[in-house]
């Protein structure tokens, strides 16, 4: 199954996220304005220093975060205050559920959906042996890996066939070789679904080599500073990173995030090479 | 059996072993201890003669009562703690010095409002434990990892469905904990009651046979009902560590 990168999947105007005083602490704009068209079925990345509104973003998109101004749409349709059918979404901490085998696991969703028996037993059978977990069905996710975790966690996820997939670094917990390779992994999804996937993380190399577009945030509040192009073929892998072109777009990139990477680190109080910085 | 079970074992027996050698060779008043064969010779009498049934019975009934209202009412309150932290921070202050009270005091308040039955000592039982369910189902409900409650919103799931099939499987070990502390408590404060404020019951009997010298049938009804909860527990142990094996906590 495979779909062209077309028309607006899903659609950000206007959004901004201001969370509200909280007892000694002012109000906080984390985010926007943004304005943002996600193509149908493109592998879209989001980069951006450290606490720039990346999640925020992510929050608002898929209807876990009230937005306090502008609109967010998915499929024409406004999201509001719930998560739409038809997006899934896979965090950056272990969400797998560790009462639950990993064949339980998958299955959950599609369990709560009121899906037949049989329908639930073919897609969880389906996308484990997919994931590469299908000879741990009846083991519990205290006895899998991280990255086997957070592959289960896809599964689980990918069971509902989204067809818009957020992934809030889902890859973070992981050492290199295991996120070259999971990124791999999430290629396969991406050109085996069709779905539509918007990726919020901080390493660029991850971003330059998984998406077709790398969208760069500015520090907090954080605001679209430029969208990148890739122009890889769509039928790629992780052995990309060794062509030439991998180095300039992740240069690109790291050219424009640099410059607020080092507002962000301000913004913290924390100077170049590590020192405090005084006012 | 595991080399930490076996030495387990090994000192309860060699305990036995040697209270029964120092009992037998005079070495402890009879009047005092009674050899554990004697005991076990007691319980089992009791057992067959079926005299003591219907205390046992009333004491596993007044327990159970306890327990079940404690779990109930200490999920219930340790939820709304949880819901409600201004209610929280008030009652802060009082749960942290609850067991400083002892609920005993409270005997003739139960007296006037329930009567004089069994209840004021189910009361007693209840009071006694149902604070430990309470905090414990409080810090299960905040140890929920957060991504678990976001990932019940992702997955579309209605607040109850989220509480029944997220929440509470994930703050499970607590409640388990909780659970245990309950049943403990419930027979420490049904029991001590008896000795003190019944008519009936195993605790009453004990009390009874202690001030008649009956040293078989004081010993007897003491080693069945540290029988019973030391069985209880053993099975709550092992559903514990099955439990905490599954999640990967031991």
């Amino acid at each position: 199954m495979s779909a062209a990168t077309g028309g607006s999947h899903a659609s950000l105007r206007g959004v901004t996220k201001v969370y509200p005083a909280v007892e000694n602490h002012p109000p906080v704009h984390a985010l926007g304005p943004v304005d943002l068209d996600l193509r149908l079925g493109e592998f879209f990345s989001v980069v951006g220093p450290s606490g720039c509104g990346k999640s925020t973003l992510l929050d608002v998109l898929a209807g876990l975060t009230p937005v306090s101004a502008g609109t967010v749409a998915f499929e024409e349709c406004a999201v509001v205050d719930e998560v739409p059918e038809g997006i899934g979404i896979v965090f950056q901490e272990d969400a797998s559920f560790p009462w639950l085998t990993v064949w339980d696991n998958a299955a959950f969703a599609l369990r709560r959906a009121a899906v037949s028996e049989s329908v639930v037993r073919e897609r969880v059978d389906y996308t484990l042996s997919f994931m590469g977990l299908a000879g741990f069905s009846s083991a519990y996710p205290a006895q899998l890996s991280g990255g086997m975790r957070q592959r289960l966690c896809i599964a689980r996820t990918l069971v509902t066939r989204p067809r818009l997939l957020l992934l809030d670094e889902p890859f973070g917990a992981l050492d290199q070789q295991t996120r070259l390779l999971m990124g791999d992994e999430l290629l396969r999804i991406w050109r085996e679904t069709g779905a539509t996937i918007l990726l919020i993380t901080h390493a660029l190399d991850e971003a330059a080599m998984l998406s077709d577009r790398v969208g760069v945030m500015s520090a907090r509040p954080g605001l679209l500073i430029e969208i990148v192009e890739t122009r890889w073929p769509r039928d790629r892998d992780s052995t990309i990173v060794s062509r030439p072109e991998f180095g300039e777009v992740t240069g690109q990139l790291w050219a424009r995030l640099r410059g607020e990477s080092l507002k962000a680190l301000e913004l913290t109080g924390v100077g170049r090479g590590g020192t405090e910085i005084v006012r | 059996m595991s080399r930490a079970g076996f030495i387990r074992f090994l000192v309860v027996a060699v305990a036995i072993v040697v209270l029964e050698i120092a009992c037998r060779a005079g070495l402890i008043d009879p009047i005092t201890i009674i050899p554990p064969s004697g005991m076990a010779a007691g319980a089992w009498k009791l057992i067959v003669s079926g005299r003591y049934t219907e205390d046992i019975l009333l004491t596993l009934g007044s327990v159970a009562l306890a327990a079940m209202l404690a779990i109930v009412g200490g999920f219930g309150l340790g939820y709304c703690l949880f819901r409600l932290p201004r209610l929280r921070r008030a009652l802060d202050p009082l749960l942290a010095s609850y067991y400083a009270v002892p609920t005993f005091i409270f005997y003739p308040l139960f007296i006037v409002l329930f009567g004089l039955n069994r209840l004021p000592l189910v009361a007693i039982g209840f009071m006694f434990a149902v604070i430990a369910m309470a905090i414990n189902t409080l810090t299960g409900f905040e140890r929920v990892p957060p991504v678990l409650r976001r990932t019940a919103r992702a997955l579309r799931l209605s607040a109850p469905t989220a509480l029944v099939q997220i929440t509470m499987p994930a703050c499970a070990p607590y409640l388990f904990t909780g659970v245990k502390l309950v049943i403990a408590y419930s027979f420490i404060g049904v029991i001590a009651g008896e000795f003190v404020l019944s008519g009936a019951g195993i605790g009453h009997q004990i009390a009874f046979a202690y001030n008649n010298f009956d040293n078989p049938t004081m010993y007897g009804l003491m080693l069945l009902l540290i029988s019973f909860v030391s069985g209880l527990n053993m099975l709550l142990f092992v559903w514990e560590r099955r439990f905490y094996r599954r999640r990967g906590l031991t």
